[in-house]
């Protein structure tokens, strides 16, 4: 269940924590501040910034992961954009590569619209849902040192797997990646798959 | 009466042109019409067949099997169209080429009244979100406009959904 533990983290300093054992890694942030945390961690063409389609980040990362078999893939949706797209976990429960790593900003708070609270600041335990959908590799994370000790979940360990990662809800300042959408796409697809991104 | 059409020969055709085209992720909910082509998908274990909560999650996983370099087809039927409307944006602000292949609920000799809204609606619905829409309410024109759409989709880049009519898939009946 979702515990009562005292939320130290900072996002800004969680995504340039994971961020920085990329590798070969494919990325794709959720809307909102995790995009702008990627960004503020160092844009990157094999980051798929997302500037909208909240409940979709999940479901973007099973794709990709299902299609690049070989490479880690990291989805890093708010706990908003989880939770609207919450059944996506059965989905990736039932059917998800070994591949993949869902990994949650979880402030508490829609932050685009205001930071008001979303239902993880009411106790919904998003490992908890995750784990009933069959994830066997889940964790929640409240500090850097469990952090540091996690960094295999993301790059090393067979899952599929998720992360909830409880952060602060103090203000950031806004860092804006590139935000053309097809842009952003064939600037991925380019950087992965080269020339065979244009036949 | 049953009013079942009888028994299909164009879900084999639709996976052969599939699989021609290099099709490699099948996402599906569930569907009457559509479950023929789904065990075919399902038996092929090069492809990724996945089973969906929602249809919305079809289009985020096929913009990401995009991504990733690999073609996909979403499967539904005309009742999930609204639940996919907030995805659309994303689909074509990035250009993403989608596939959708669609059974119709609540036209042709309709039983259940509950299904007439979203399928009357389907076409102008997908249109207004730039989706174009092919129809085909004969059996024996199902394949070749499968392979259209297919075609529209990964060769120009385009949001693409084939409406497969009742008349096609045979009207459900809740008495036989």
């Amino acid at each position: 269940m979702a515990s009562k533990r005292k939320i130290v983290l900072e996002r800004r300093e969680v995504v340039a924590r994971i961020l920085r054992d990329r590798g070969t890694a494919l990325v794709v942030p959720g809307l909102g501040a995790p995009t702008w945390d990627a960004a503020a961690a160092g844009d990157h063409p094999l980051t798929f910034q997302m500037w909208g389609a909240m409940g979709g980040t999940a479901m973007i990362a099973l794709g990709l992961a299902l299609a690049q078999r070989e490479r880690r893939v990291i989805a890093l949706p708010g706990d908003g954009d989880m939770l609207m797209g919450i059944g996506s976990l059965a989905t990736i429960g039932t059917q998800g590569p070994a591949n993949l790593v869902v990994a949650v900003i979880d402030n508490e708070r829609y932050g685009e619209t205001g930071m008001q609270e979303t239902h993880t600041a009411r106790g919904v335990d998003l490992e908890g849902i995750a784990r009933a959908c069959g994830i066997r590799k889940t964790a929640t994370l409240y500090n850097m040192k469990e952090l540091e000790a996690a960094m295999p979940l993301f790059y090393k360990t067979k899952g599929p797997t998720f992360i909830n990662i409880k952060v602060t809800a103090n203000p950031v300042p806004n860092v804006l990646p590139p935000r053309d959408g097809a842009w952003l796409k064939h600037r991925f697809r380019q950087a992965l798959l080269g020339d065979l991104a244009f036949e | 009466m049953n009013q079942k059409a009888v028994a299909p020969t164009w879900p084999r055709g639709v996976y052969d042109a599939l699989m021609a085209q290099n099709v490699r992720q099948v996402a599906y909910v569930p569907d009457a019409g559509h479950s023929e082509l789904i065990q075919l998908c399902q038996a092929n274990a090069e492809l990724s067949a996945i089973s969906l909560t929602t249809e919305e999650e079809g289009i985020s996983m096929l913009a990401g099997a995009w991504l990733g370099g690999e073609r996909g087809v979403l499967l539904m039927q005309s009742s999930g169209v609204g639940n996919c409307i907030n995805l659309f944006s994303m689909v074509q602000e990035c250009r993403f080429p989608l596939l959708m292949l669609i059974t119709m609920r609540g036209q042709w000799g309709e039983f259940n009244p509950w299904q007439v809204w979203m399928g009357s609606s389907s076409r102008s619905v997908l249109e207004q979100c730039g989706v174009v829409c092919y129809d085909v309410d004969e059996p024996e024109r199902v394949v070749d406009t499968v392979s259209a759409a297919t075609n529209l989709v990964f060769n120009s880049y385009r949001a693409v959904a084939v409406l497969i009519g009742q008349r096609v898939t045979g009207s459900k009946n809740f008495a036989k």
